[in-house]
Parts: structure tokens; sequence; C-alpha cells
């Protein structure tokens, strides 16, 4: 397999997990409307920008429900935002983003490793010195061959499929290894380009130079898993832990919950990230979530495990009481809501045609079919949302932020396409995502006074990798425009647009190059920042990346999604961490030692 | 459906008043001179609740006819978007009431500002119309197999009947939600919404004819056996003037008052449609359609619920109501 369909299936599973899969929010200090309160106090979008509550007080349960249950707790398998944010609990990696709100939280810091790692001139060797005295819950020491096992099994998608499937590209970009359980090797260790000289020694050769290696290290699927306690499929049962908590026996318990547990042999002397406050932390699955909302204000509950933001009549409850809405936030997740214009559909095939459709569109009704400026998101301007180094919120090339539609300059663009009079469109839009259909309801009557008529036609969204994800299908069906929302697996524009506007990025199936976008241009430009180690000049060539995005009116941008999510005023050390866009779950705790 | 055992009813009786009134006529004419149709309509008039219900009925067509007419006089485009009235923070109608106003008689719809009174007057004409024409196909598919069956008897009656026992026993609604996903958005060269309420049509219509075929078979069963037809064919007749001369104008009183009975289940079935998601496409509305976006907002707009629920109700009782007294004034002995 080519490292592009890899990477593209990976980033399909993403998208078709739910809304807020691998989501890598931020914020930005624009999102801070405190009332410049701080200091144990706790005011509206403070945990965005700071710690809540700041205390080491141990003890105490926090309990986090959720409407949804993870998908996997093996650390290979998970890619759902939430499960990477919980897995921070279990699983240790080289690797970790710092426990801080704000940008800082984006920083990697060694974690199993002594320090950041030495890498060659030609970056294309990196190796890490593991700390000592490190062990998983059973008492055994964590050694660098568990690390390198840990990472083989990602290779392994032929028994533990789900999780992401990134490192293959970088570290076999040729397909001969074939994941542990097919290992020749009796030490299942067959995996050529990761060595480990001694126990606390691993060394990675890449087979090209790749800026975004780090972050790879970085997911739940680089973890150390101990070769004898992996059960293949049924791992995800049963996960060994390296970090502060373990899962009590016998409580992952699918489509309830798990609850997690102290790790006795976890040596905080070894782990400058975590905190470990609580003794337990229990995960709890429930299928009413207007009963989660009423838990959540009544304090029975601590947090959304899965931060997706409250029911829309707990969301006015909220913003009407002061009091309640001082200890709610609304981060960005980190998910941009767009629609894609097909290039192979006539007449979008030509550029001015696709302006007339964005110049058409009225930001604000779409915004407020999404759920307003405070649920839904601010008026989105281009293709790189803004925890994401290189974007900036001011460049509106459409001019979308005064949020009117711009009919003038539609016909204009029509004109210029050849179609004074408009033309006709098919929206496709999925039939399980209601805040989708409204967008797409909206977007159908700001394209008709500039005469555009556009019809919207609904479609499994189960189906998603085969019907709007198939170049071939939507030049069939004349799908002009494709509504979507994409959030990256890691804070780098790469993570975040490669998959969206990569011409070598369009597989057959399951495609979320939704423009099919074929600029040579931009794919020089990946292939530079790729080879480009200095985060500021890689921001700068992503940044040329949205600009010609936009310039080619490939996207409409919809809005830069937010979640209104609310905490129980009892957890301390709140903040929302910038790598998943919701709460620190491994930092909290509660004051009241219950 | 509870309406076989009721419907049942009629059948046995309404048949002997049309037999004695036909038998009878010639002497009872010297008498009071009134047809079997004047006599109904003398008893509908005085059932003031029948008459109530279809006046309710008349209305609701005159306003699903004169929809675009309404529109512009009162309300606004369907889909003319007032962003305005909105409350960009909760998505709710700014005004009190949803939103109702002098512009907007009926209110805002949460999070776009559409005009709630022109979508329900187009609802209006989506659900009558799903509702009549399914009720028509029901009618004639269920008139042609139900005599088909109970005059041809035999091996064809058998066969009708076991297909009927299986459409009976279909999950009609979990077919719908296949069927109504799985086709083509534009049939016959019409655009979404007309192709999607024929397609509803044809599916209502397809699973409502069992229903009003068994009782036509029964009736058509007991009819044959009478003395007028034995009359008829003993004098010559051959089959189709015993089916079209003997036989339907016998059946028209229990077809009639099954149609109009149907036709509120038609509507109720249509709403349920589009409110699992797979009614008439957006941006055309429907009362099912507008109730499912509801859900989302019922604690905070609750008038965005209301509205379209209490078309449906009214319709749906009106319906009912005259149905009820239809059948009445045909049949009295059935009260």
């Amino acid at each position: 397999m080519s490292r592009n369909t890899r990477a593209i299936a990976a980033a399909g599973v993403a998208l078709a997990l739910g809304l807020t899969t691998a989501a890598c929010g931020g914020s930005k200090s624009d999102d801070k409307k405190t009332d410049g309160a701080s200091g144990g106090k706790s005011a509206y979008n403070l945990a965005i920008t700071e710690v809540v509550n700041p205390s080491t007080a141990k003890g105490g349960t926090v309990n986090l429900w959720g409407a949804q249950d993870a998908d996997f707790w093996d650390p290979a398998r998970g890619y759902y935002a939430f499960v990477w944010n919980l897995n921070r609990l279990y699983t240790r990696k080289l690797v970790e983003y710092a426990a801080t709100p704000g940008k800082a939280g984006l920083e990697l810091k060694p974690d199993l490793a002594q320090a950041m790692p030495e890498i060659s001139a030609d970056k294309l060797n990196y190796t890490f010195k593991l700390r000592s005295g490190l062990k998983f819950d059973d008492g055994t020491p964590i050694t660098s061959k568990d690390i390198k096992y840990g990472i083989e099994r990602v290779w392994a998608t032929d028994v533990i499929s789900g999780g992401p499937v990134y490192l293959p590209a970088v570290l076999d970009p040729k397909g001969e290894y074939k994941g542990p359980y097919k290992d020749s090797d009796p030490n299942k260790l067959g995996l050529k380009s990761v060595t480990t000289p001694d126990d606390s020694t691993i060394s990675f050769k890449l087979s090209k130079p790749s800026a975004d290696f780090m972050y790879l290290l970085a997911m739940p699927g680089s973890g150390p898993v101990p070769q004898k306690r992996d059960t293949g499929a049924k791992y995800t049962t049963a996960p060994a832990a390296s970090g502060p908590y373990m899962f009590k026996e016998g409580s992952i318990q699918p489509g309830k919950g798990a609850i997690f547990v102290r790790n006795p042999n976890w040596d905080p002397a070894t782990d400058p990230i975590r905190k470990a406050l609580p003794d337990q932390i229990t995960f709890t699955v429930t299928t009413n979530a207007e009963d989660m909302d009423s838990r959540l204000i009544a304090g029975t509950v601590d947090a959304d495990a899965g931060q997706t933001g409250v029911q829309a009549a707990t969301r006015t409850k909220i913003l009407q009481d002061p009091a309640l809405k001082a200890n709610a936030d609304t981060p960005v997740t980190g998910f941009l809501r767009y629609a894609g214009l097909a290039t192979s559909v006539a007449p979008l095939d030509n550029i001015e045609c696709r302006k007339a459709i964005i110049y058409a569109a009225d930001p604000t009704s779409i915004q407020a079919a999404r759920g307003g400026p405070i649920a839904g998101g601010d008026i989105g301007t281009s293709m790189l949302p803004p925890n994401i180094a290189g974007s900036d919120p001011k460049y509106d090339p459409f001019n979308r932020l005064p949020g009117k539609p711009q009919v003038e300059e539609a016909k204009k663009a029509l004109t210029a396409c050849g179609k004074p009079t408009g033309f006709d469109v098919t929206i496709a839009v999925r039939n399980n995502k209601p805040a989708e259909v409204k967008s797409a309801e909206a977007l159908q009557a700001a394209l008709k006074p500039a005469g555009i008529n556009a019809k919207i036609e609904q479609y499994d969204g189960a189906q998603q990798a085969s019907i709007t994800g198939s170049p071939d299908n939507v030049k069939a069906k004349g799908y002009g425009i494709i509504i979507g929302g994409w959030g990256a697996d890691y804070p780098t524009g790469t993570g975040y647009m490669q998959p969206l506007s990569d011409s070598r990025f369009i597989p057959k199936n399951g495609n979320y190059n939704l423009a099919e976008i074929k600029d040579p241009s931009i794919d020089a430009l990946f292939d530079q920042a790729q080879l480009e180690t200095d985060p500021a000049k890689a921001a700068e060539i992503y940044s040329q990346i949205n600009h010609k995005i936009m310039e080619g009116a490939y996207y409409l941008p919809f809005v830069v999604d937010k979640a209104l999510n609310y905490r129980n005023p009892r957890l301390t050390n709140a903040y929302i961490h910038d790598a998943f866009g919701m709460l620190d779950f491994q930092a909290l705790g509660v004051n009241d030692g219950k | 459906m509870s309406l076989g055992p009721e419907a049942s009813v009629t059948d046995e009786t309404s048949a002997p008043t049309a037999d004695a009134a036909e038998v009878r006529g010639p002497a009872e004419k010297a008498i009071a001179g009134r047809s079997l149709k004047q006599i109904a309509w003398r008893r509908l008039k005085k059932d003031k609740v029948a008459v109530g219900g279809g006046i309710v009925v008349l209305l609701l067509i005159v306003v699903a006819i004169l929809a675009p007419l309404l529109t512009k006089l009162f309300g606004h485009p369907i889909d003319e978007y007032h962003i305005d009235q909105i409350d960009p923070t909760f998505g709710t109608p700014i005004k009190p009431w949803g939103g109702i106003s002098s512009d907007f008689i009926f209110g805002v719809e949460p999070t776009s500002g559409r005009d709630v009174f022109s979508r329900v007057v187009y609802g209006a004409q989506t659900s009558l119309t799903v509702a009549f024409l399914s009720a028509f196909v029901s009618t004639i598919l269920g008139v042609i197999f139900g005599t088909a069956a109970g005059f041809l008897g035999g091996w064809i009656d058998s066969m009708i009947s076991r297909v009927m026992d299986l459409l009976l026993a279909f999950p009609q609604l979990l077919f719908s939600i296949a069927l109504v996903s799985v086709l083509p958005y534009s049939i016959l060269g019409l655009d979404g919404r007309w192709s999607r309420i024929l397609v509803l049509v044809g599916v209502i219509g397809f699973f409502g004819w069992p229903y009003i075929g068994r009782i036509v078979r029964g009736q058509t069963l007991s009819l044959r056996e009478r003395e007028f037809v034995e009359a008829a064919r003993s004098m010559g007749a051959r089959s189709p003037r015993i089916l079209f001369r003997e036989l339907l104008p016998n059946l028209a009183a229990p077809i009639l008052v099954y149609t109009t009975l149907i036709i509120p289940t038609n509507i109720l079935t249509e709403a349920a449609l589009s409110f699992l998601g797979v009614g008439i496409p957006p941006p055309n509305p429907s009362w099912g359609g507008m109730l499912s976006d509801a859900i989302s907002t019922y604690q905070t707009d609750p008038m965005y619920m209301i509205i379209p629920g209490g078309m449906i109700f009214i319709t749906v009782l009106a319906f009912n109501l005259f149905g009820d007294g239809l059948r009445d004034a045909l049949d009295p002995k059935a009260r």
C-alpha cells in the first residue's frame, strides 16, 4: 500500500467515526471573554486560557459520562478524540503533549524518554534514551523492546484495525514488515527500521525526513505493549497500563463504561507530566444525552467525556444563567465545517463558477444552521483552523467576515464563468447529521438570488466513503457541492490540509480531497514542508498552501467548529487542552475528596 | 389498524338496506319519493359534528390548493431565510411565542427564520396530496382485487387472499424507509418534491389496498348469492354486466366510507415517514418533517412543535369525524 492510501485510510476512519474523532482543537486568545476573574474563581471560557482551581489535593473520584462508548481501549486501535485524551491516563509514550493550557500544550515533552531525541544531521535517525524505574502495572519493567513491540502493532491492521496508520509510511514505505502477528523473528521484533541496542535505548531510521514524525510518536499507538500480555484483537478488553492509572479488573464493559484506578507501580518521580490527583476516574456511557446534561448541571456528573457540547435546551439554560455560564467553556474543537466544490462536475470545473458559489453563500445563515456563533462556531474564512500554525484568522479572501451574502460579486463571477443567468447544481449531504442538512438548506436558499438553482440530495452517512468519497461516483451523480467537516490527527498543516488538497491523496474510495484539487505547486509545497524542521518556516509554507486553496476557490468554509461544554465547579486543575479541544482529563482533580 | 371490524359491520347491514331500497323502490316512491342518496344526505345534514368535520376538510383542501396565493398574501416564500428574526446565540426566534407577529402570523422557524405559516400551508399541500392520492390508489386496487376475488372465487380468490395476508403482515414502515432512501432523486422528470410525493403515494397506496380489498371481497361474496343477482343471471346477464350494474352500485357506500377513513391514516403515515427523515426532501415542508425538526428545540421554542402538531391533529380529527358521519348517514343501523 502506498503512503498516500494508508494515510487516507486512517484519516477516513477518523471522520467516519463521528463528530469529534481525532479533533486536535485549540484556542485563540479572542475566544477569551472572561471578566478578568482568576485565582480559584471560575469564569466563562477561563479554562481555555488558564488552569481553573489549581490544586494539588489528592483523593476522590472524577465522574465522567459520555453519550458514546470508546471505540477501542487498545491504544493502537482507538481513534476517537476523547479516547486519545483518556489514553493519557494509562499509556505513556516516548513523548507526550505538555500538560498546560493554551498553545504551550501543543509542545511535545519527553515522557518515557529522558530527553528529546538525538537527531542525525540528515534528519533520518532518531535515538531516545529511556528513564530508569519505569514499570507496567504488573511490576515488570518497561524496556525499549516493549515500546518497539507496541509500535509494531500499528502494522497489524489485519488483526487490530481501527487506529491511525501513519508510521508505516515513514518507517516502512515499501510495506516489507507484516506486523508482529506474522513476524518470523522469534522475539517478534522484526521491524528493521526500529532498533533496540539495549533495554533503555531505542532508535528509529526514517526512510525520508519527516517534520511530523515526533507527533506520530505521541499518538496512543506508539505506547509500550508487553508482548506476553498482548492478546491481539482481545487486548482492548484488558490493556496494560504504563501511566498513573490502570483499568479496574473487569471494569471494561462495552456500551456501559470503564473504571480507572491507581496503578501501584507508577512512580511519580519518573513522570514530569501527570499529576494523578483523584483515586479513581469513572467513565459511564449513557444513551440519554438530556439526562446527562441535567446531571452535569446538578453536579452529579463532573464532565462530558465526549466534550461534544450540551444539547440545545441546556445550552440556553447555561447561557442565560451567569452562575452556570461561569463554569462553561466554548473551545474550538479543531474541526472546520465546509463544502467542497467538486472540480470534476461542470460548470464547477470553471473557477469563476466556484467563486460565484462562495460569494453567494450567506455566512450568517449557515452559521445559524450550525448552531450560531457560540455553539456552532465563528464564520470560517479559509481552510486552516486556528489551532494550527500558519493559520491567520484575518485572512479573508472572499470577504466573509462581515457575514453578508455578496450577490453582486456572485453575478460578476457568473458572467466571467459564461453563465450570467446562473446554473443548476447538486448539494450532497449526509442524512444522519441534522446540522449538515440544515447548512445545505441555508446554502440552497442563499444561492437562489444569484440564479444558482441547487437541489439537495441526502445520502446515507455511513456509506460516505463510497458515495462522496468516490470521485467516480461524484462525477457520475454530479455532486457539485459536497458538505463535509475535518479535524486533524496531529496539529500541523500537513496533518490537517494534506488529505484535503494533495492530488496524491485521491483514492478511489474514502477520498477527502472533495474538490479533487490537482495542483502540482500545492503537492510540492507539502513535500517541502516535510523537510522543514523549523516550525516557523513550516507555518509559512502552510500559510502559502492555505492561500493557494482559497485562491483556487476549491472549498467554501462554513464555520470554525466550537462546542459548549459544562464542567462541575468542584473540578480542580481544569483547563482545555489544545491538542484535543477538550478538558485535559489526566489533570483533573476534585476539591471535596469524594 | 382497527378499522376492520367496524367496517365489516357496515358491510353486512348496509347491503340489505340498499337491497331493500331497490326492491321496494317503486312502492316507496309513491309515498316518499327519495332515493338512497337523498336519504343519506338528509341524515348527514342533521349530524352537526360530521358537517363540522366536513367543513374543516373542505377548508383544508381550499388552503392547500390556494397555497401559493395565501403565501403571497400573508406570508413569505417557503425557502426565504429571515436570520434577523432569530437570536444568534440560542437559535430561537427573538419575539415571544415562536416569533409570532403581524408579519409572521404563525411565527418563524428556529435557526433559519423561515415563515412557519407558509411552510404549514405548503405542508398541507403535501400531506393532503399524498393522503388523497394514496387513498385513491388503495381504493382502486382494493376494489379491483376485492371484487375479482369475491366474484370469481376459486384459485383466483385464494391467490389474491394470500397476497393480501402477505401484505398485511409486511413491516410497511421499515420497507418504506428502505425503499424511499434508495430511490433516485428525480423520477419521470419530476422535481424532487413531486417525485418523492409520487413515491410516497405509491408506497402508502400499495400497502393500503388489502384493507379495503378484504372488505370488498367479503361484501362481493355475500352479494353475489343475493336474489337480484340470481335474477339478473337467470335473465341471461353476463358477468361484466352483473359486476358493473348489479354489484358495484351496492358496493359504493362501503367503499366511499372506507376511503374517507383511510385518508387520516395516510396523513399519519406520511407524517411518520417525514418525521423519520424519508419524506419530502428539503427545503420543501411537510408537517411530519417540521415536527421532527422541532424535537431539538421543543423546550426553548414549543410553538414550533405545537403548530404542525396541531395541524395534523385537526386534520386527522376532521377526516375521522366526517368519515364516521358519512358511515352513519349511509347506514343508520350501524350506530
